[in-house]
């Protein structure tokens, strides 16, 4: 344990480069999810261009940072979706992309399949149609599943199927385990946060809280499941779960916008968490030097969360979560597993309205939805 | 957990080409490009030790020359899980 908890105050410090980057590559999207951490819909007229992108690549390429998780919006509305993602893997940085499906036809899939280094995540919020369409939009559970089809029929091997959270799908989890062992896919669930439009429906989709006990156990019991580190805050229930079990942001983890804005981690696109821009003087520079990072990556006090005797497996939870609920960032995260975030909410300030936001502004209708 | 005795530290090894390394302070991440893995080396001395693998046809002999005498059991057991999940490979 000694050695692991003083790595995990090295990551705490700060990196030379991040384990975990994420960039989104635009804020268009054909879908509306009511819980899109990214406010995504338009695209932003700034998007970096194609010379642009490849110069980013390059760049991360030379920090030697392993892999990137390729997001959006969704990532396959730009035409050079291709060019990027084969320019990355032809620089030995690996891609992990995170689509909704919906332009995942038979010849992307088998393009898709032909690349190494690459692995697709589709974001599947409900083990039904009723469901996943309720957060997804009509027809989105249909051509998820076309998607995933297309994937097994072009030979893809395991792609990975992304649930979110929410108290309307926790109890279809053995549902989602068998829907992953006929596609041989890998599960992967991450925790709602009241990130974007998330902040619209947190209050009302976030699970329970012995909803939470049981994602904990059910986790535990199925170490090979990715969260990517999301639910570190439910390890105050018992033993860890797996994964580094801290809040990487601006210490391991970031954001990269698809105008070059970086970000702390993709939960947290807000003006305060903003660190700067990769036009000026590219990514390295941001990552090494900015005043916020640095800041991050000084040792914060525990706050409310000092006295609490599972603070060593919980470090007080989820930065996101806390700002967009408006608590302090030494306060308890609002979900805190024995309930001192539901106290801290009582009393907490405003909550930030979300900055920038790319929603449309006129509801999609089924028709514009291609 | 294996049940057998390890890998043999008497014959060659070295980094796999399919592995990416890169230094930091504590030492270095190791990613996999096959198993997607990422490895943590902890400490500088393993990194060094890791590289210079490399010039010897026996890993021990390796040890011998860059671990001082009281460590090398557990430099023996770090290149032992090095090589359980993939990142050195026999030359
Ligand atoms: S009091 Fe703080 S450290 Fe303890 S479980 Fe709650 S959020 Fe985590
Ligand atoms: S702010 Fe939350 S989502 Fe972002 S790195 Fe920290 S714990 Fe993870």
């Amino acid at each position: 344990m000694g050695a692991e908890s003083s790595l995990r105050t090295r990551f705490e410090r700060g990196l030379g480069a991040p384990i975990c980057l994420t960039w989104e590559l635009t804020y268009a999207c054909n879908l509306a999810c009511t819980h899109c951490l990214s406010s995504s819909g338009r695209r932003d007229p700034r998007e970096l261009d194609t010379a642009e992108a490849l110069a980013l690549v390059d760049e991360i390429a030379a920090m030697q940072i392993f892999y990137i998780n390729v997001g959006g919006g969704e990532p396959m509305m730009r035409e050079d979706f291709f060019t990027i993602v084969e320019h990355a893997v032809a620089r030995n940085v690996g891609v992990k992309f995170s689509t909704n499906g919906t332009r995942l036809d038979a010849a992307a899939a088998r393009r898709l399949a032909a690349t190494d280094y690459l692995d697709v995540q589709i974001s599947l919020d409900g083990i039904d149609a009723a469901t996943n369409d309720a957060i997804r939009g009509a027809g989105s559970y249909a051509r998820a599943r076309r998607a995933m089809d297309n994937l097994k029929d072009a030979g893809f091997g395991p792609f990975k199927i992304s649930v979110v959270m929410t108290r309307h799908n926790v109890d279809q989890l053995n549902d989602y385990e068998a829907l992953a062992a006929h596609y041989g896919a890998q599960l992967r669930l991450t925790r709602l946060r009241p990130s974007g439009r998330g902040a619209d429906v947190w209050d009302e989709l976030r699970p329970r809280a012995a909803q939470n006990r049981d994602l904990y156990h059910w986790l535990r019991a199925r170490p090979h499941v990715l969260t990517g580190d999301s639910f570190f805050h439910l390890s105050a229930l018992g033993d860890p779960l797996e994964g580094l079990n801290l809040c990487g942001a601006g210490r391991v983890v970031c954001l990269i916008d698809p105008v070059g804005d970086v970000y702390a981690c993709p939960f947290v696109i807000h003006d305060q968490f903003r660190a700067g821009n990769v036009r000026d003087a590219g990514f390295a520079s941001v990552w090494r030097e900015s005043e916020l990072f640095r800041s991050l990556r000084e040792l914060g006090s525990a706050g409310a969360c000092t006295s609490c005797g599972s603070f060593d497996a919980c470090r007080g939870g989820c930065m996101a979560a806390k700002f967009f609920t408006g608590l302090e960032l030494s306060d308890p995260d609002p979900e805190c597993v024995f309930g001192h975030g539901e106290d801290a909410l009582r009393s907490a300030r405003e909550r930030p309205a979300p900055t920038p936001d790319h929603s449309r502004r006129v509801p999609l209708s089924l028709s514009s939805r291609r | 957990m294996t049940l057998l005795a390890g890998a043999d530290l008497s014959r060659a090894w070295a980094l796999s080409d399919r592995v990416s390394l890169r230094e930091e302070s504590f030492g270095a991440l190791v990613y996999h490009h096959d198993t997607r893995r990422l490895v943590f080396l902890k400490s500088p001395t393993l990194v060094d030790l890791v590289r210079r693998l490399d010039g010897y046809d026996n890993a021990l002999a390796a040890i011998d020359d860059v671990i001082e005498e009281a460590a090398r059991p557990r430099y023996q057991r770090a290149l032992r899980d090095l090589i359980d999940s993939g990142v050195l490979d026999g030359r």
